[in-house]
């Protein structure tokens, strides 16, 4: 489905991302994690072709990603930003139907997709005619997720979807969205710095630092199975906190 | 589409206001020159041609303008074409005159009688105290202030080579509007200034023409200077002008000059006396109300700010995303729009005529009006079009082209609604701004309050450059308000709950 191939990135002197080989399996869910500045955030947008890589190609659904194809190659890819990237012009439903009204599609067909995934993310009608200055950070969290998949794209794009809400409202729209993911056997690639979310939502993990993929698998192999010293430090970094705190209390 | 048919109806506006009437008369913005102006208006009319009468800012314009054709007549002084109009053929001779101003295709009538030469004044109270009767004396006290009109602080007859010739000392020099000369003498915030012999304020005042001892002064005879093809275009005219060679006398023109200066009474008025006595010519004199006044004036003012700004807005737009793509195009494009807002009024109107001929234009009136507006107004927008897509937060730039729109798109669906608000207030900024400079409109023959506003300065007429001040003082708070109507409807809401919440 989504496929790197010796694909690498630098801005002037700094590395963001080396030559690096990744492929993601189709209708499952690919969890990129790391430390920040490890290069998680470059591979998807290296995937979308907001950059260009400097050396490598990258495929999408077998065809070659180019700046020609871009704009074409977007549509079939959902995309979601941590702080949503609503429009702030747009009501809820105008921001969803942006590209859809932009297509010229029927507009009776835009409504009713509109009405079908506002079911899905469980978001109530009446908030589709507010402004994201109306809306609760996880509400506008809902209407950029309906956006990424108003066109139906075969791939989900996530960066950091969760990353600035407070925790219970997080907790609360994990809980909502592995079960979307699920029924919709979309491909997912996620984009977190939480081990536990990663846990959570992935079949596969990727965990990166300084540029390159350190180590590929399930969280069982991660924890279990580690190649290097850094995987171990990196979960125990997050898992150790609490664990402090409950040997502390019990 | 509905770009070109604006483009075109901004190019109409320009094709516009070409000439219509079979003469043109020009005169320089003083009340004599004026005077004179109008006297040739009213010979034109009753020769029997339509006409139209244009004052300019200075003589560089007025000739530039007799030279490109925009004008027909204008009176001048036969020591300013010597010293200043053609100082650099170095002429001599009334035959040198002649044949250097033949070879620009103009014609010079002879002496109309006055003359009116620049001398150096003070008032006759203080110059007895001191004991000043020539300019030779002036050296002896060089504590003294002078102020000079801009216009002699300049000409190449001016101060400059005064202050050589007589080796004055004076430190304390500053330069005025001539009108506001005999006022700074009276409140003895200056002390010496330059003047005309035909100055109404030399009665009014009270001054002493100190005596050009060393004889620095040219003759200052005034004379018509007109184009050549005059004389088969309008030959009645012509002959008419010629008939007042030697006719108005110095206390003629004196006293002429009075009646406006003193009396308030309109040029044309004084003119029409002058003609009706002195020629038996009878000129009607159009009185218009107040009210027909004010209109006039504002559909002119009207007609420049509109089609200058919205010429202004079609083009600074695409600048301005233009200067926001590309950091270098930017520079240039920021660049430059902020030179053209350093260029003074008067030099920007200079500059213009000639490539507004070369375009079929005339280089005066509405044409220079509305190309010197339309310059001005680009800054304003183009500087905020350029911040207000700068401020479009990446995320959000990112997160619409992630969803597959071109940059076309991308821009017109949703940076510049975000940018609207900016963008907005730059044009409000410059319609404001516009209103004011619009007045400009009132140096060169295009109308509007600046009319009557250098009018009454012309004529020291305070409730003459009310009718320009108020009326355009009230347009632009006219302006504004519009403009906080108009976001209304062009900010999208959903930024304006952002601003309120």
């Amino acid at each position: 489905m989504l496929e790197l191939k010796g694909v690498s990135k630098s801005y002037g002197q700094t590395v963001a991302l080396r030559a690096t080989d990744l492929a993601i399996e189709p209708g499952k869910t690919t969890v990129l994690i790391g430390p920040s500045g490890c290069g998680k955030s470059t591979i998807l947008r290296l995937m979308i072709g907001l950059i260009r890589p400097d050396t490598g190609t990258v495929y999408i659904g077998g065809d070659e990603l180019t700046a020609e194809n871009a704009l074409q190659v977007r549509r079939r890819l959902g995309y979601v930003i941590q702080e949503g990237g609503l429009f702030p012009h747009l009501t809820s439903s105008a921001n969803v139907s942006l590209m859809s009204t932009h297509l010229r599609r029927p507009k009776q067909q835009v409504e009713d997709r509109i009405r079908e995934l506002a079911e899905l993310v469980q978001l109530p009608m009446d908030t589709l005619d507010r402004y994201p200055a109306q809306l609760s950070g996880g509400q506008r969290q809902r209407v950029s997720l309906m956006r990424a998949l108003m066109l139906d794209p075969d791939v989900l794009l996530l960066d950091e979807p969760l990353g600035a809400l407070d925790p219970m409202i997080r907790a609360g729209l994990q809980e909502d969205l592995k079960p979307i993911f699920q029924t919709l056997k979309k491909t997912v690639v996620m984009v977190t710095h939480d081990i536990g979310e990663a846990g959570f939502f992935a079949d596969t993990i990727v965990l990166m630092r300084e540029g390159r993929i350190v180590q590929c698998g399930t969280l069982d192999d991660l924890v279990k199975r580690s190649v290097e010293q850094f995987v171990t430090d990196f979960i125990n970094a997050q898992r150790t906190l609490i664990q402090a705190l409950e040997g502390s209390s019990g | 589409m509905r770009v070109l048919a604006l483009a075109a109806g901004v190019f109409l506006a320009l094709a516009g206001c070409s000439r219509q009437a079979d003469v043109s008369v020009g005169s320089k913005a003083f009340t004599e020159s004026v005077i004179l102006g109008e006297i040739a208006t009213h010979l034109a009319e009753d020769a029997g041609y339509s006409v139209e009468h244009i004052n300019f800012p200075g003589t560089r314009l007025a000739w530039n303008a007799l030279i490109a054709g925009d004008i027909d007549v204008y009176p001048d002084y036969t020591g300013t074409i010597i010293q200043e109009t053609l100082f650099s053929e170095n002429l001599k001779t009334d035959a040198e005159v002649n044949a250097a101003l033949a070879a620009h295709g103009i014609r010079m009538s002879r002496p109309l009688g006055f003359e009116n030469a620049y001398a150096i004044g003070m008032r006759e109270k203080l110059a007895e105290q001191l004991g000043i009767r020539t300019i030779s004396d002036l050296k002896r006290h060089p504590g003294l202030r002078l102020g000079f009109s801009s216009a002699f602080m300049e000409r190449d007859d001016g101060w400059k080579p005064l202050r050589e010739r007589y080796a004055l000392p004076h430190q304390d020099v500053t330069g005025l509007e001539h009108a506001l000369a005999y006022q700074a003498l009276d409140s003895d915030s200056i002390q010496v200034t330059d003047l005309y012999l035909t100055d109404a304020e030399r009665m009014l005042y009270d001054l002493r023409v100190l005596e050009d001892d060393l004889r620095y002064f040219p003759n200052y005879d005034a004379v018509w200077l007109y184009r050549e093809d005059l004389e088969t275009r309008a030959p009645e005219f012509v002959a008419a002008l010629k008939s007042l060679e030697g006719k108005i006398s110095e206390s003629e023109m004196i006293a002429m000059n009075a009646r406006t200066q003193i009396d308030k009474v309109a040029e044309t008025k004084v003119a029409a006396d002058f003609l009706a006595e002195e020629l038996r010519v009878e000129s009607e004199v159009i009185e218009e109300t107040l009210a027909q006044r004010v209109w006039r004036y504002t559909l002119d003012h009207v007609f420049l700010v509109g089609w200058s700004l919205l010429a202004a807005i079609l083009v600074s737009l695409p600048l301005g995303v233009l200067a926001a793509r590309s950091s270098s195009a930017g520079q240039v494009i920021l660049g430059i729009a902020g030179v053209i807002q350093t260029i003074p009024a008067i030099a920007l109107l200079v500059v213009l005529i000639s490539p507004l001929n070369e375009l079929g234009f005339r280089g005066i009136g509405t044409p220079p009006a509305l190309v010197a507006l339309f310059l001005y107004s680009l800054l304003p927008i183009v500087r905020n079009t350029h911040a207000g897509l700068k401020d479009v937060s990446p995320q959000l730039v990112e997160s619409a082209s992630a969803l597959g729109l071109s940059p076309w798109a991308r821009l017109r669906l949703v940076e510049l609604p975000i940018a609207a608000r900016t963008i907005l207030a730059g044009i409000k900024t410059a319609a404001v701004i516009n209103v004011g400079f619009a007045t400009l409109g009132g140096f060169i023959g295009a109308g509007g309050y600046g009319e009557p506003i250098f009018a009454g300065i012309r004529r020291a007429d305070y409730s003459l450059i009310l009718e320009g001040a108020i009326p355009a003082a009230a347009l632009a708070i006219l302006v504004q308000l519009t403009f906080e109507l108009v976001e209304r409807s062009v900010v999208p809401k959903g930024l304006r709950l952002k601003a309120e919440g």
